[in-house]
């Protein structure tokens, strides 16, 4: 469980609320809650990221952890349909930079300021972001040898 | 032998009487060391007794085949023996799921090999793609890549199974069914 204290000073300062094993925070203040959580709150450790389709919108997870008090804290930050895009952590955490670029590949959502944003795992002249729901199961993907 | 462990599959054939497989077709002048055959039967008959395979293991069929490959079903005994580059091989043994990106790595190794040349689908995700066949990355079989001269049915097959597809090979090279590509 996140540490109390934690989550409320991420509210207080960066206007975060409090959600399911973390925070949700605004994606205006993403970059300098994450950089406040790694110098100052001691979430050294990026553990991984995941994202998900909601009906409104698209929600990233990015799970960071806090090896010296044994607590891991999910922050979640969502990004609208019509312009999925949120800002990267490459620079923050440099173990992001691979898990963004899988939700590059699958989810199709964009991150500001990353350094490599290619598909790391479809082809790179695939077409289309599998895992979003308008994703059709017949899509016709074809194999050209 | 009755101490031995029993050797799984079919039995390896007694040593100096392997060109018995083909004896009706060897004519032999007695008291001489010259025999009469076809040359394309000769030929068929080599290539189906050293079936030097590319191993291709792409997920868990490989594990059945690095099992058949092993000492509990030791397939040295029948002439094959793993090679690990193409360019030594003659079969190919695709062993799991076909994904997209996989495909071309597939065709290039496949043209890499040289003729004679023959492949063994080994499992329903490189036969068919089996319930993987819709997914977004993969291809619904093997044999959208490259021509498939046998298919092993199974998720994975046994090493029996795989054993019985290269002996099915064998029977086809013997019929003189050659390659298509």
């Amino acid at each position: 469980m996140p540490a109390p204290e934690v989550v409320s000073a991420l509210g207080v300062r960066f206007g975060a609320e409090a959600a399911p094993l973390g925070v949700t925070i605004p994606a205006a203040s993403l970059l300098p809650a994450m950089r406040a959580l790694r110098d100052t709150y001691g979430y050294r450790g990026y553990v991984t990221a995941s994202a998900i389709e909601r009906a409104a919108a698209f929600e990233v997870a990015h799970v960071v952890r806090n090896l010296d008090a044994n607590d891991t804290l999910f922050v979640r930050v969502t990004a609208p349909k019509d312009l999925p895009e949120i800002d990267s952590l490459a620079f923050v955490y440099a173990g992001a930079e691979w898990h963004e670029r899988e939700i590059l590949d699958l989810f199709g959502i964009a991150f500001r300021g990353h350094p490599d944003p290619r598909r790391i795992l479809l082809p790179d002249d695939y077409t289309g972001h599998p895992l979003r729901k308008d994703f059709a199961m017949d899509t016709p993907w074809g194999y050209r040898p | 032998m009755s101490d031995e462990l029993p050797i799984l599959g079919r039995p390896a054939p007694e040593a100096g009487t392997a060109l018995d497989e083909i004896a009706e077709e060897v004519v032999r002048f007695p008291g001489g060391g010259v025999a009469l055959l076809r040359a394309e039967t000769l030929f068929h008959w080599a290539q189906k007794s050293s079936l030097w395979p590319l191993t291709f293991g792409l997920a868990c069929c490989a594990i059945e085949m690095m099992a058949t490959f092993a000492g509990r079903f030791d397939l040295d005994r029948f002439g094959v023996i793993l090679r690990p580059t193409p360019r030594q091989a003659d079969v190919m043994i695709i062993a799991g799921t076909v994904t997209i990106k996989m495909a071309p790595r597939i065709r290039t190794l496949y043209d890499q090999m040289a003729h004679p040349k023959w492949v063994i689908s080994m499992g329903s995700c490189a036969n068919s793609g089996d319930h993987y066949r819709n997914v977004y990355s993969v291809v619904p079989g093997v044999d959208h890549v490259i021509p498939v001269d046998i298919y092993v049915a199974g998720c994975p097959p046994t090493p029996e199974a795989l054993m019985e597809g290269i002996f099915a090979l064998q029977r086809k090279i013997m019929e003189g069914d050659r390659a298509r590509a």
